[in-house]
């Protein structure tokens, strides 16, 4: 008597082995999904420790901007880590951030030098990836520095949190799953700046624009000019200069018999300082033309390089992205805490790299893991207030931040050696806001091999 | 005729500065033979000692800022101001051309320095060897003023009288949009009362005429007992005036940084090489024409006809000259031919 009840046939025992087969080939890939989802690069495992990468530019022509960065990456770490007076961690809501580290793991911190160079930018970011492990790396402030940041956040999937950065194609055309933009951009500048051009300067103008010749300058140009000539304005001429020109009287003098009245300067740092003190030099700011003052304007402003240019600045409108003199309490108490520990108050490259640093990880805290795809979706359509921009929308479909912008002027009559620019009009948020596929761009998926 | 004329007034003023730097630049080769890549530093360092200058002037004691509240921050009062009053805050306006009296000693200690201390060895050496060697010297100068001052431009004003602009159109019978600022007219004379003062002292002074003839001749006048080594070392300390004090001057017109001699030096290095290496005259000749030349190739009805043109103007001339006349326009035939 058989012990079975039938006989195994060829047939059922081919079937069988190959139903074997196939599961115990199935098997592993439906047990361990999970846990290779969770197998991801520089994951900190037991460590008691996690690290971040601060990416600034330590040398060059932006160094003092990357100087601040740093110190409020800085601060930011020491807030994070429970220490100091918490900073915007009191102020900020909704905040899963507890004071003791992320996730309970102990923040440290490495730094780079990205000497404002795309590729001196990458091989330090490389680095800090390859060699130290970092998580995250942030860092500005330089529009072409940053797009190529993203690109390599995207390709090692490691997420990276933008610095200063004003150029539309960071979150437009080069927009990048891994890479999250704080600060606002060109095409919010120039929103945010029509109605108030319009107002002080009024709708029958013929503008001559300077433009720095890279990434930056281009996109600033066409958004100011599409903004002006909205309101009217003419456009007279736009002539590119070369990133560090130093003097620039001979692009200015063709402003004189022009027939404009509006200088527009597209410049940044240090070829905003010498265009700016050079345009003034010359007296554009004395002269009248086509009976009517002729006025400089300056779309992207920042306070160091106000200071740069001394009194040149008094009564010149721009945009900035935030200004320490704002009242509301998230701003006071980074201000406090900023000035506290280092004896004057930060720049807005310290502001948005410090907000950014904090919203990396409050989205960890959310998500539970440093898992990148899911921290990612927590930042995705993040919606929080009191971190000094009123409430802002961290926009999932192209990784932009939308807030407050703020118009403001080089103040004529300054009370103390940090009072130089005045803020004229915060923009609401609502009036500098555009369709997600505005500019055309794609992400990218969320998980990277 | 108005764009023309402006544009000539921006050439010669930009040409001032290109020239003054490449005279010290063709000294040194002239006399040391040494091509010196940190000649643009001393440039830079003239400018930051029109900053300590100033500096100095407005040493101020701290007092409590009462408008910052969130924390304590302060401001300064000069002590100028506390002492002198009006005639503090005077001195404090003419602090640029007060300080080429601060320059002119200071440079000729650094430039002294420099040859004493590094440049002497390098005599026998190559060329690129001087090169490499003088460009580091340039690296270290640069990353030694920018970790006293920083990385961002630093304003200096132009005493008050002399803001504004002069209204030339109208003294030359253009109109009124022909206005230059007044500053750079100042800078253009200097530069050409700096120039003249080094031609006049190598021309009709015997100590000028010893160092023409140890340029053209060294071993010669070393026989006739004559330690042209020591003139040739002074002769390296007045080229780091020169170059420091169109350093100073240029101050109001570009806001110093640790990086603005580098962005001279290959411009001023072009020049020399236009005007002929060791050629004085070429150098100046050549730092006017290819400063006309820059700003006319920056015109917008150049630009439009030759995009780009701006930027690359004087590399262009450097590479034409060098095909047909490669000891420059100037230059004594023999001389960078082989």
């Amino acid at each position: 008597m058989s012990l079975f009840k039938k006989e195994i046939s060829r047939r059922s025992a081919l079937k069988g082995a190959s139903a074997f087969a196939g599961s115990a080939i199935a098997a592993p890939l439906v047990f361990s999904k999970g846990a290779w989802a969770q197998e991801f690069l520089n994951d900190p495992g037991d460590s008691p420790t996690v690290t971040l990468g601060f990416n600034v530019p330590q040398t060059g022509a932006y160094a003092d901007e990357g100087a601040d960065e740093l110190r409020a990456y800085e601060l930011a770490v020491k807030h994070i880590n429970g220490e100091g007076d918490g900073g915007m961690i009191n102020t900020m809501t909704p905040t899963s951030l507890g004071g003791n580290g992320l996730l309970g793991k102990r923040v440290e911190y490495v730094t780079g030098d990205t000497q404002t160079s795309a590729d001196e930018a990458r091989s330090s970011a490389r680095r800090m990836i390859e060699r130290d492990g970092v998580i995250m790396f942030s860092g500005g402030s330089s529009s072409s520095v940053a797009i190529a940041q993203q690109s390599l956040a995207q390709d090692m999937g490691v997420i990276f949190m933008n610095g200063l950065t004003h150029s539309n194609d960071t979150t437009g055309k080069d927009r990048r799953r891994y890479g999250f933009r704080h600060f606002f951009n060109a095409y919010m500048s120039g929103l945010a700046l029509g109605p108030v051009l319009a107002d002080q300067i009024g709708t029958e103008r013929r503008a001559y624009h300077l433009t720095a010749d890279y990434t930056w300058g281009w996109t600033q140009e066409e958004s100011i000019v599409n903004t002006t000539e909205g309101l009217g304005w003419e456009t007279v001429e736009t002539v590119r200069t070369p990133l560090g020109a130093g003097d620039f009287s001979q692009y200015i003098t063709p402003v004189l018999n022009s027939g404009a009245d509006v200088l527009v300067l597209n410049h940044y740092g240090r070829d905003m300082v010498n265009s700016l003190t050079q345009a003034v030099q010359f007296g554009l700011r004395d002269r009248e033309a086509n009976g009517q003052n002729f006025e400089v304007v300056v779309p992207l402003y920042s306070r160091l390089m106000a200071q740069g240019a001394g009194e040149n600045i008094a009564g010149i409108l721009g945009t900035t992205n935030w200004h320490w003199t704002l009242s509301d309490p998230g701003s006071q108490a980074f201000v406090a805490s900023f000035g506290q520990e280092y004896g004057f108050p930060p720049s807005q490259a310290a502001h948005t790299c410090y907000c950014q640093a904090l919203l990396y990880a409050n989205a960890v805290e959310m998500a539970g893991t440093f898992y990148p795809p899911e921290v990612i979706r927590a930042l995705e359509d993040f919606e929080f207030d009191g971190m000094g921009n009123g409430p802002t929308l961290y926009r999932g479909g192209d990784h932009q931040c939308f807030k407050d912008v703020l118009v403001v002027q080089g103040n004529p009559d300054p009370t103390s050696q940090f009072d130089l620019l005045q803020v004229v009009q915060e923009v609401p948020r609502e009036q500098v806001t555009y369709p997600v596929d505005f500019f055309e761009g794609e992400l990218g998926p969320y998980e990277v091999s | 005729m108005d764009a023309f004329v402006l544009q000539v007034l921006n050439g010669l003023d930009k040409g001032g500065a290109y020239a003054l730097i490449a005279l010290g630049l063709t000294l040194v080769f002239g006399t040391l033979g040494v091509v010196n890549f940190a000649h643009g530093a001393l440039f830079m360092l003239g400018a930051f000692c029109a900053v300590t200058f100033n500096l100095l002037l407005n040493l101020s004691e701290r007092v409590e800022d009462p408008n910052i509240t969130a924390f304590t921050a302060y401001i300064d009062q000069p002590y100028l101001e506390t002492w002198l009053g009006d005639f503090g805050t005077q001195l404090m306006d003419y602090s640029v051309p007060l300080s080429i009296l601060f320059t002119i000693p200071v440079m000729l200690a650094i430039g002294l320095a420099m040859e004493r201390g590094l440049i002497r060895f390098f005599y026998k050496r190559s060329h690129a060897e001087q090169i490499l060697v003088t460009f580091g010297l340039a690296i270290v100068l640069q990353e030694i003023i920018k970790s006293f001052f920083g990385a961002n431009p630093i304003p200096v004003s132009a005493p008050d009288t002399f803001v504004g602009t002069a209204a030339i159109g109208s003294l030359i019978g253009l109109g009124e949009g022909v206005a230059y600022p007044y500053w750079r007219l100042i800078y253009l004379a200097f530069s050409i009362v700096v120039i003249a003062a080094v031609f006049s002292f190598l021309r009709f002074t015997t100590y000028g005429m010893v160092v023409r003839a140890g340029m053209a001749d060294r071993e010669t006048v070393g026989l006739l007992g004559i330690n042209i080594q020591r003139r040739f070392t002074v002769v390296f300390g007045l080229a780091a005036i020169v170059a420091g004090l169109a350093g100073a001057l240029y101050t109001p017109i570009l806001p110093p940084d640790y990086h603005m001699g580098m962005d001279f030096l290959v411009l001023s290095f072009v020049v020399v090489v236009v005007g002929g290496m060791g050629s004085l005259g070429g150098a100046v000749a050549a730092g006017f024409l290819l400063g006309i030349l820059q700003s006319f190739a920056s015109m917008n009805e150049v630009k439009d006809l030759f995009p780009g043109i701006d930027q690359i103007i004087i590399y262009l001339v450097a590479v034409v000259v060098l095909l047909l006349r490669p000891r420059g326009l100037m230059g004594r035939k023999g001389v960078m031919e082989t």
